[in-house]
């Protein structure tokens, strides 16, 4: 089947995170035998593992001790006593924090197996901080009612990436490490395989595969401040509706309100969770006036936003007032060093400042995309608002949409979701495969256009030659400015004409490496074409949503309309452009109907 | 202020010798190495190769020679390194491909070589939930679970330049992680495949490994415990 352009597998997954990892382990484990996971950076690099604070599950291992108010003190949960989270509570609270834009179907699954799935990660030797008695810790996290942030540390992310990476290895999954995926092959609505790069050669393949996962992570390098990586590119989103797939709630782009002032890098939300303080240049406790019940630990989307309104209102701190600071002092020196050893490290190393005797200077930083490329709650990647499936294509994590987040993610479901739904496209990839989903046949070769549009990179189109990091650096403050935490229609259509012309300037872009061998010039070109591709959704959801939900805040339309706007945004590409359709939201109306979201 | 950045070049396509190209730049004291890096790619020379992906050293990318010393780029600021003359240049040990990138398949190839994974066939407890833990037996490795295998520690290590067959600092730091957590049953084929001859006993306790890691991992104590479990056969 193999010529020496063309590498087959049963299975490809794009991306090695938790979605990607947890997929291939999983079908590996049910027999799959040629399961291989591509990925632009080492494994172990990606960027699952920089997640901090914990992720979510309503094990009832702590409470908070009796009568301490919602801020007090918690306690592991005394022999007999009963526990005082359960499912339903997670359920509530992440429909409420998605501003009912979650489709409460999915989940429910996700809590669900939240208790289950941090158990597998235990099972599977995952290190958790751990309770007196033994059992898993566990702290508080914005907009979650009970402690259920499951830990180590502040880098949670980092020992469950490691967890299932190693468990990936010992099922004897294969790992291309820096091949870089180009294409994805769909003709028919059926998918056929990827055309990737192996980065250290340059050379471009064929890959073709009986099933294709996607676990290629966020959209937050469209920001210029953001607590993203530098591969955070979002890839995958911007490759799968280049190929016909549409992308789901786009305009949602969650800014997190701690990033390290003017590095945007996390300052996790474990600080806040852990007791910390926000404070103006006034020394304010301002989410006094903005969420006087949760306060410090309303959800994210809300606490930027008042950070943002202090800053714009001239109660920001440092020189240029865009500031705000976020107090740790009164935690002690015992609890910083032994909960948020790292947030520490960052504060020193970056700003300067140990959060022990001195406050930290934050802002808000671009730091999750809600939307992406829509799937059911199994993975299978669907076309349209009735559910029709793209075959043989799945995605979870970050780059899906499934959408348990809606209009908001709270802190602790990322890695929660990507577990789960990358666990689930495991099995379902199984189960496609095992009910007989054969190889399908490619038209042409598709690797051949991957190829010209390096060459053409390279060779220029004799015009001009345009900085593709400008072009970039343009986005990004197009973005940030216009696209960000606050929108109003006047900017939008600013920043769409701005992205057409960016989009019109890159047709002359011209790299400066013309060597094949580790061509990052290269490899930052095709980003930032897929950076252009997402922003143009990005704007132009955010443009005809004309409400406030979640992250998306509109001034001039201030107020969620669940009449008009309870629905997801469906993106199609056409020659002329991104046409919008929308799809109903999953909602229990008896159970769970939209009330005001109040904090 | 103004710095001096010099950069060793090398491209395994053109062969030939490797090179330095030096850059006046201005920089910020609180710029960071990679910062430098990512400024002289995008804006005089393309061609310049390293790898990077997190930029606030979590996911160990970009460790490389700094001045003479193995460093993550995006943890080193300016101001850190007390003078305005900036070397950077690959890591030691490990066959250059491009520039700062080097050959980590060795490297990782170590790594998977001591088992680092969790190996417990026994059932897990009867009502499905976490095995107990204590605090303390949590504690006992906690340092070497930080490790982020950006081989800043292996390719400092001199036993390691003299033979790259000695399988590393960090590929002992990954044993270690499993050899002391009281719920992982594979401690003694770890012991043993690193009691073979490229395993601990090349370690010559220079400290240049803990000295490297930006994680502040305490690694020479690790492979000092490691010795320790070979020697005493037991795990304590």
């Amino acid at each position: 089947m193999s010529d020496t352009n063309t590498i087959v597998h049963d299975v490809i997954v794009v991306g090695a995170g938790l979605a990607g990892t947890w997929a291939a382990k999983i079908a590996a484990e049910q027999g799959v035998r040629d399961v291989a996971v591509l990925s632009k950076i080492h494994p172990l690099r990606s960027h699952s593992g920089a997640a901090q604070g914990g992720i979510a599950a309503a094990l009832g291992n702590v409470r908070p001790v009796p009568d301490s108010g919602p801020r007090g003190p918690l306690e592991q949960l005394p022999d007999g006593a009963t526990p005082v989270d359960n499912w339903e509570l997670h359920m509530f609270d992440t429909i409420k924090g998605s501003d009912w834009l979650g489709d409460q179907d999915a989940i429910e699954i996700m809590v669900k197996e939240a208790i289950d799935i941090v158990y597998e990660y235990e099972h599977m030797g995952c290190v958790f901080s751990r309770t007196r008695d033994g059992r898993i810790a566990q702290r508080r996290f914005g907009g979650h009612s009970a402690p259920r942030a499951n830990f180590a540390a502040d880098w949670t992310g980092h020992v469950l990436l490691h967890t299932i990476h190693e468990q990936a290895l010992r099922h004897g999954v294969k790992f291309y490490s820096e091949w870089y995926c180009m294409d994805l092959i769909v003709e028919d609505n059926i998918c056929r395989g990827v055309v990737a790069m192996e980065i250290q050669t340059g050379k471009i393949y064929t890959m073709r595969a009986r099933a294709v996962m996607f676990g290629t992570g966020g959209y937050g390098r469209a920001y210029k401040i953001t607590s993203n990586a530098y591969a955070n590119t979002g890839d995958g989103v911007a490759i799968a509706y280049q190929a016909g797939v549409p992308l789901m709630d786009m305009e949602f782009v969650q800014f997190h309100p701690t990033g390290l002032y003017k590095h945007g890098i996390l300052m996790s939300e474990a600080c806040r969770g852990e007791g910390g303080y926000l404070l103006n240049a006034n020394n304010e406790r301002f989410m006094e006036r903005y969420a006087p019940d949760k306060m410090e630990l309303a959800p994210r989307d809300l606490v930027s936003r008042s950070e943002q309104t202090e800053i714009d209102q001239g109660r920001g701190v440092e020189a240029d007032g865009q500031g705000i600071y976020l107090d740790l002092r009164h935690l002690g020196r015992e609890k910083i060093l032994k909960r948020l050893p790292q947030v520490r490290e960052l504060a020193i190393d970056f700003v300067g400042v140990d959060p022990i005797d001195a406050l930290v200077p934050i802002q808000p930083t671009a730091h999750y995309s809600m939307g992406g490329i829509p799937t059911d709650a199994d993975g299978q990647v669907i076309y349209d608002a009735e559910g029709t499936p793209v075959t043989g294509f799945f995605a979870a994590g970050e780059c899906a949409c499934v959408s348990v987040h809606g209009a908001n993610r709270l802190g602790t479901n990322s890695l929660l979701e990507a577990s789960v739904f990358g666990r689930r496209a495991g099995y379902a990839i199984a189960r496609f495969l095992e009910s007989g989903a054969s190889l399908q046949s490619v038209s042409g070769d598709p690797a051949e256009k991957q190829r010209q549009r390096v060459q053409r990179l390279m060779a220029g189109n004799g015009k001009s030659s345009e900085s593709v990091e400008k072009i970039s650096q343009e986005l990004k403050t197009t973005m940030t400015n216009q696209a960000g935490i606050f929108r109003d229609g006047e900017r939008l259509i600013q920043a769409s004409g701005t992205i057409h012309r960016l989009r019109e300037r890159f047709a002359n872009a011209r790299v400066m490496d013309r060597s094949s061998c580790f061509n990052t010039d290269v490899l930052s070109a095709l980003e930032t074409e897929h950076l252009l591709s997402f922003s143009e959704l990005i704007v132009a959801g955010a443009l005809e949503r004309k409400e406030s939900r979640g992250a998306h805040f509109r001034t001039d339309y201030p107020k969620r309309d669940d009449e008009n706007w309870l629905k997801h945004t469906l993106a199609y590409q056409t020659p002329d452009g991104p046409r919008l359709a929308y799809k109903a939201v999953n909602i229990d109306w008896e159970k769970y109907p939209p009330q005001e979201r109040k904090y | 202020m103004q710095v001096n950045l010099k950069i060793f070049r090398y491209n395994t396509e053109k062969g030939g010798k490797f090179s330095y190209d030096t850059y006046t730049l201005e920089a910020e004291p609180t710029d960071r190495v990679l910062d430098l890096l990512e400024y002289v790619r995008n804006y005089h020379d393309g061609t310049l190769a390293f790898r990077r992906s997190c930029a606030h050293g979590v996911c160990g990318s970009d460790a490389m020679r700094i001045n003479g010393v193995n460093r993550l780029a995006c943890k080193v600021l300016v101001k850190d390194l007390n003078t305005t003359q900036i070397t950077v240049e690959p890591l030691l040990g490990l066959k250059v491909i491009k520039d700062m990138v080097v050959d980590m398949e060795p490297f990782f190839e170590h790594y998977r070589s001591v088992l680092p994974y969790f190996i417990n066939d026994e059932p897990a407890p009867e009502d499905g939930r976490e095995r107990l833990q204590s605090p303390e037996a949590r504690e006992r490795f906690d340092d070497t679970t930080k490790c982020i295998l950006c081989a800043a520690c292996t390719t400092s290590c001199p036993p390691f330049w003299s033979d790259g067959t000695y399988v590393g600092p960090a590929a002992i730091v990954n044993a270690h992680r499993f050899i002391f957590d009281d719920r992982d049953r594979a401690a003694e084929q770890r012991l043993k495949i690193l009691n073979e001859q490229m395993g601990v006993w090349r370690c010559r306790t220079s400290f240049n490994c803990t000295e490297a890691c930006p994680r502040d991992i305490k690694v020479t104590q690790a492979i000092a415990e490691v010795k320790r479990a070979i020697t005493t056969g037991r795990v304590d």
